[in-house]
Parts: C-alpha cells; structure tokens; sequence
C-alpha cells in the first residue's frame, strides 16, 4: 500500500463535506474582484483622474500598508491595489480549508476509521491540498477571465489571478505543514496565522517603509505583487512561490508518512494541574473560553480603528473634486460636515462587524449545550439563567470593548496625524458608541432564537448579514426607506448632527431588553436540546 | 417507600416524548437511601432521558419525579447541592485541562478536597496536566469520575460511566463505588455492563422501551428465572416432563438435561433424588441470560 492509497477517496469526501462552503468562497474570491472595475471606472471615468487617484491616495501610506503599491496609475493597477487584501484572505482560507481536512479530522478520531479502511499515511494531506490548491486555482481563473472579459489586457489579467492563486497554495502548504507538526487542531491553525501574520507585515512594511522594499522578498504576500499584473509583467516570482509550495510540501510529506496518527512533532505543552482560585463558576468559565477570541477582536478593531483613523485626513483630498463620491458620503452619513460623516460612516461598519462578534459570542450558548459541555455545569447549583448571563456578559460588554477601541484608535491616529486629538476624541469616541444599541439588538435576536427554537439559533447571522446588505447597498441601490428601517444601524442617530436625539438609542435598547428577556425565559422554561 | 422523603430517588409513570417518539413510557425507579442501585437497558431504553428529568435539564411529560422528595424541575439548584453527576458522554472544554475541569466543577458544586483529588488522580493515573482535547474517551470519562467522586455528594448518579475504560480502571472503579457505599452515599449506575452491576449493585431496576420490566434485590431476580440443571440419574423418573416449571427438556440414556424455573427448583431435585442421583450440575442464571430474557422478542422467551 503506497503512502497516498485512498486520496481520490478522500478528495470526494472532502469535495462532498464542503459541497457549500467550497463553491462559495470560490466564487466569491473569483467575482470580487473583477466587480471592482466597473466600480472603479464609475468614480474615475478619466484616465487623468485615474492616475490622479493613484499619486494621492493609492500612494497614502496607509493605503501602501494594507493594499500594497500601484504599480499601473491605471484602471487596472486600481483595480489590483484595491483587491490587495484578497490574496491574504484567500491565504487564511486555503490554509483553514487544508487544517480543516487533515488535523481536525485526525484530532476527532475519524481519520483512524478511515486509516483501518486501506488508506495511506500522506493520502489526507494530499487529498487536503489537492481540494485546496485546485479551489485557489478556479478562483484565480475566474479572476482571470472576468478581467478579460470586462477588456483588460491578458497577461495583465492572467498575472492577477495568480495572485490569489500564490496566496492560496503557499499558505495551503504552510498549513499542510503545520497540520503534521501539531497535536491539536487549534495549534495548527494558530501556527499557520502567525505564519501569514509575519508575511503581511513583513510586506506591509516593505511597501511602507521606505527603502525596505527588499524584505518583501521575505514575504510571499509580496511575491505575489511583484508579478506587476498591468504594470509590465514579471513572471519570475512565480518560481519562488512554487518553489515554496513544493518544499512545504514535501517537508510535510515526509513527516505524515513517518509519523505515528494522532501524533506531532511539536510537543504538545502540558497546562496547570489545578485549577486558579478565580476559576470556579460559570462567569470566569465564560471569561476563559471567551478571552482569547476576544483579544483577536480588539487587536482587529485597533487596527482597523487606527486604519480609519489615519484615512481620515485624506478623506477631504479623496473627494476633494470627485461628485459621485461626494455625493456618495453625503448620503451615507447625512449633510452635515463630510468629516462627520465620514466618522459616522466608518463607525457603522465597525458597528456592523461588533455585532458580528456578539453573535459569535451569543452563539457559545448553543454551541455549549449542542456539544453537551453544558451538563455537567447544569448539574451543580449553577442555574440555568446564571449560565446564560455568563456567556451574554461577555457579549455585551464585550461589543461595547470592541466599538470602545476602534473609536478610541480612530480619534488617536487622526489626532496625532492631523493635531486635533482634544477635539475629535469625544466626538470620534460618541460616534463609535451609539452603535451600541443597535449591537445589542442584534445580539437580543440571537438570544431570543436560543431561547425558543434553539435548532435554529444560527440564523441570527442573517439578521448581521441583512444589516450588512442594507448598509452596503442601501444608499447606492435607493433601497426603499421601510426596508432600510429594517436594520438597527439604520437608525443609530449622528452624533454632532443638529438633529441628534436620543429617543432611537432608547428604543433600540428596549427592544434588545425586550428580545433578550423573551429568550432567556424561554430557556428557562424549555428542555435542554442536547446533541 | 418507608420514609418517602428520605428516599434519594422516587420516580412513578414517567411519561417523556420527543415529537413523536416516546422516550419514556410509564418509568419506575426507587433508589433508596445508602444503597448502590443499577440501572440497566440496552441503548435507547431511556436511561439517559430519565437521569436528565431528574437532573431538571428535561421537563417530565406526565408521571412523577422526585429527588430527595422535591421537585427536580423546580428545586434544580438546592437539590443539585445534594449531588453529582457523570455523564454517559463526557464531553470537556478543549481549552482546558482535566485538573482545571475537575476543580471548576468541584468548587461550582460547593467545593473540592485537594487532598482526595490527589488520591483518585492517582488511582485512575491521570495526568491532570493535560489539555482535554487530546484526552481519550477513556480519560475524558475519568475525569468525570474524579469529579464526581472527590465530591462529597449524598447522591452520585453515574450514567455509564465506565465506558471506555480498560479492565484495569474498572477495577478502581468498583473500588471506589463501594467505598462511596461505606461512606453512606446512594449511588445511581446506569449500565449495560452486567458484570459490573452484578458485582456492585444491592438492588437492580431494569427497562426496556422507556418503561420498568423488573425490579428488585438480584437475588429476587434471579428467582423469577431458571436454573440449569444436568443429572446423570440411575433410572428416568416419572412424569419429569410434567412438572410445573421444566423447560427444554433433553434426555440422552440416563442423562437428563433441563431448564427450571428458580422458584420450583426443590420440587423438581426431589423428584430427581427419588429414583436416584449420580451426578448433579446445576447452575444458576447469570445477569446475563436475566438481561437477555427480557430483551428478546416475546415470542421466543
């Protein structure tokens, strides 16, 4: 029996298990971003404008640090600048997909059923990569032809498809890796993120920073951009990539096919034997199982605050003489002052994305009871609404951590950078934390589904995914106003704005209280749905 | 049912469905106070479903439940001071260690003796240091059993616990259980393991399709049941046949092989005795061949 007996085997299952999911990443990574074409072309018809947005805003450091350079002060190199942070999230996907089909698997017990049945030792992991690589590749083909076909050049558009696709398969194999160096399925996927983490930075400050543009060649993030997609096209990159791709590989190949299944090469570190005194009731269990997530989360919000905060400045030159997209802000925000509305505007997405995170918190509660973790707790005098409150704390206070730090990021890089810290901060500050109703709001639908139809507790992610819809696309599409009032965030009020009230604020929080209330008596009432 | 308010556990005509399956059917259950009670039926017989009612995690449909003579709905959190629990399926934060685990839940019941942790660790050799996602379902159900043992609750109700285990463990399990009886605890063992409940249990209750087939001491079990018996006699007797209470009877020449009911045993050996006895095996019925009668389908019984 060959070491890669089984893979076809296992490429179905795995093609079966993600019959989702898979398709649509793909097609998601494969549409975005010729979908920013045209978009692009709509606020810069000109090429005078387009090259005009390239030397002021594509070249703002900030803009340099997360997308990357414009190599083409065209159409084109817009287009590939903007989707810079595409090969990172298809470098993420890829990477969770392959740990996802080789360690979990293993870690749940289930590959041993599959290891009796006349399958090889490295048939998981080149299965794995097999489902990966080949899903980066139709993306990045995709990417490929709906360039071409909007009219861009082809070698340019076939360049910038395997962008995605060396995002996608270096950081495949790096997972593929990591999966045969850990025990556990959460070290293997924290190994790959620190991984992609140094390559972005790596990147970031090579294209930040200036005269440390040879670091990129650390970085395969960076190897990725310098195939210049529009920009004269350089192909040579692509040997380092693959030239990656296949030592990862075969490191990895190596070490499934020696060995033992369920082990590592990397010890697994051993944790305290007791307990600490602290840790002895439902709310500092909902504090540990909850911090280390947490902490991502407001690692992601400074950031992204600080990012925002450092576009501020910008925002006056970037509209400066452009209608459409003066108009656009106006719109998202209200008349009064496009700083203002600006803050407003880039504090409801942080708004958005907190609610994403107290759903996820939210959800513990269904997932603690689905995986049975919540019987034995049950089972002591803990009562069932302790418990609950345990988790939805976290939530709640939470979110308000998360809106607290981005707003506090946003005003402290736009103070430093533009000198108005005293003024801008209780402002900028406001503006983050009058989303907060609205958070909880949507937090209070999760609590309620948990509380009367726990099966479908999981559908309070389309209650974010509406509020998501309506603010993409609610001030572009014309969206009719009863569909708009749908979302919480539709009627958080705009602070500094004369017409500022809070009489919306209180409404939202008596509904979430109203929600909340609803489902935790439920709940009470309810057989525990376990498994 | 002397003392109904003593009685650790009191359940009648439980009734529990789940949309259209009906868990529990007409459920009995008295486990007494200081005694090592088994609880046997096969997979899907309700066993888990009648724990968690009187763990107030399911709402009883009809019949009663009562836990040290309260509610078990109702009175979740006092009554749950008085008891432990191990799950038929221990499942444990993959974050946590076993040690971290058997602490949280010792000190949320009411606190836990350092000391008598460090015994069953030992006993059960498990490494408390270690994160439970790698622990086996064997460790996982240990740390269950630490848990619950290192308590000093009146009432440990242990669903299959010993699930996983090696041999080995299972011996320092049936330790520990009778320990738990010296020191005056009621122990609740749910189980299909029928060596294990022969071994420890004082009184068996056994179900099958959500309702109460028999209960009683083993002793008063085993009498409702037959005991084999293989004689070499000098002559054939009469009228063996047509006894009361023999069953598949064989003759080979001198040599008589039979099932009798327990309860008419003495007839049918005085009948044997009178024409005069070589050799006599009997054997009386295992748990097993109890269980296994009350399983198969009526028809062949």
């Amino acid at each position: 029996m060959s070491a890669l007996t089984g893979t076809r085997g296992l490429v179905r299952l795995a093609l079966r298990r993600d019959r989702v999911r898979l398709p649509l990443w793909v097609l998601w990574l494969g549409l975005i971003p010729p979908s920013f074409v045209s978009a692009t072309e709509r606020l810069y018809p000109t090429a005078a404008e387009q090259l005009q947005y390239a030397r002021t805003t594509g070249n703002n450091p900030t803009f340099l640090a997360l997308y990357g350079p414009i190599h083409d002060p065209g159409l084109g190199g817009i287009v590939v600048q903007r989707a810079g942070l595409l090969s990172v999230v298809i470098a993420l996907i890829s990477a969770l997909t392959v740990i996802r089909h080789t360690r979990t698997e293993e870690e749940a017990g289930r590959r041993e059923l599959l290891g009796a049945s006349g399958t090889g030792r490295a048939a998981p992991l080149a299965a794995a990569l097999l489902v990966a690589m080949s899903a980066c590749l139709v993306s990045g083909a995709l990417v490929a032809a709906g360039m071409i076909g909007q009219g861009m050049p082809a070698a340019g558009s076939v360049a910038f498809g395997l962008q995605l696709v060396i995002g996608g398969w270096v950081f495949a194999a790096v997972a593929g890796l990591a999966a045969q160096l850990t025990v556990g399925s959460a070290a293997a996927r924290g190994l790959s993120l620190a991984v992609l983490g140094a390559a972005f930075l790596t990147r970031m400050a090579a294209d930040a920073v200036g005269g440390l543009s040879w670091l990129g060649w650390a970085s395969p993030l960076a190897w990725a951009q310098r195939l210049r997609p529009y920009a004269g096209e350089r192909w040579w990159p692509l040997a380092l990539a693959v030239a990656a791709v296949v030592a990862l590989t075969w490191a990895a190949g190596r070490i499934a096919a020696r060995r033992d299944l369920g082990a590592g090469m990397l010890p697994e570190r051993l944790g305290p034997a007791d307990a600490a005194p602290r840790l002895a009731g439902p709310f500092s269990l909902a504090w540990r199982l909850h911090r280390r997530a947490l902490y991502g989360w407001l690692a992601g919000f400074t950031a992204l605050g600080a990012v925002y905060g450092g576009l501020a400045g910008g925002v006056q030159d970037m509209i400066g003489d452009n209608p459409g997209l003066r108009e656009v802000f106006t719109r998202l925000g209200g008349a009064s002052g496009l700083l203002d509305a600006y803050f407003a505007s880039v504090m409801g997405i942080l708004g958005l994305i907190a609610a994403a995170y107290a759903v996820s918190a939210a959800l513990r509660l269904r997932s603690e009871e689905a995986a049975l973790h919540i019987e034995p707790l049950l089972a002591t005098p803990a009562g069932r609404l302790r418990w609950a409150a345990s988790h939805l704390a976290v939530a709640a206070a939470g979110s308000a951590a998360l809106l607290a730090a981005g707003g506090l990021a946003t005003a402290l890089v736009h103070g430093l950078v533009d000198d108005r810290l005293r003024a801008d901060l209780p402002k900028v500050l406001g503006a983050a934390m009058v989303q907060l109703p609205a958070v909880w709001l949507i937090a209070a639908i999760c609590v309620a589904l948990f509380g009367l139809l726990p099966h479908l507790t999981a559908l309070s992610w389309s209650a974010v995914a509406a509020a998501g819809l309506v603010m993409a696309f609610g001030a572009g599409l014309d969206l009719s106003r009863p569909v708009r009032n749908l979302s919480p965030f539709t009627h958080v009020p705009q602070i500094g704005s004369a017409d500022f009230t809070p009489a919306p604020l209180i409404a939202l929080l008596t509904a979430a209280a109203a929600l909340a209330a609803l489902g935790l008596a439920g709940f009470r009432r309810r057989d525990l749905a376990l498994g | 049912m002397n003392t109904p308010v003593m009685t650790p556990i009191s359940v009648s005509g439980l009734t529990k469905s789940f949309g259209r399956t009906r868990a529990l059917d007409g459920l009995d259950l008295t486990v007494r106070a200081g005694e090592v009670h088994g609880f046997l039926g096969p997979n899907g017989a309700g066993k888990s479903t009648t724990i968690r009612v009187l763990l107030g995690m399911l709402r009883a449909d009809g019949g009663t439940a009562e836990l040290f003579g309260g509610d078990p709905w109702r009175d979740a959190t006092d009554l749950h001071r008085r008891l432990a629990y191990v799950p038929g399926d221990v499942t444990l934060w993959p974050e946590l260690t076993g040690g971290e685990v058997i602490d949280l839940i010792g000190r949320m019941r009411g606190g836990i003796d350092p000391s008598r942790k460090a015994e069953l660790l030992e006993l059960f050799e498990l490494d408390p240091r270690k994160k439970s996602r790698t622990y086996s379902k064997g460790n996982r159900q240990k740390v269950g059993l630490v848990t619950a043992l290192a308590s000093d609750a009146e009432l440990l109700i242990l669903d299959e616990p010993t699930s996983g285990l090696d041999p080995l463990m299972e011996e320092v399990f049936q330790d520990c259980v009778r320990r738990a009886r010296r020191d005056g605890r009621t122990v609740l063992l749910s189980s299909h393991i029928l060596s294990e409940v022969e071994a420890l249990c004082d009184r068996v209750t056994i179900i099958r399709g959500g309702r109460t087939v028999e209960s009683g001491t083993l002793d008063e079990l085993r009498h409702l049941t037959r005991t084999s018996v293989d004689a070499v006699l000098d002559a054939l007797p009469d009228g063996l046949a047509a006894l009361p209470g023999v069953h598949d009877l064989r003759v080979e020449g001198n040599r008589v092989r039979c099932e009798v009911d327990t309860a008419r045993l003495g007839e049918v050996l005085a009948c044997l005795s009178a024409v005069g006895v070589r050799t006599l095996t009997s054997r009386p019925p295992t748990l097993d061949e109890l269980f296994l009668r009350h399983y198969q389908p009526e028809a062949t019984r």
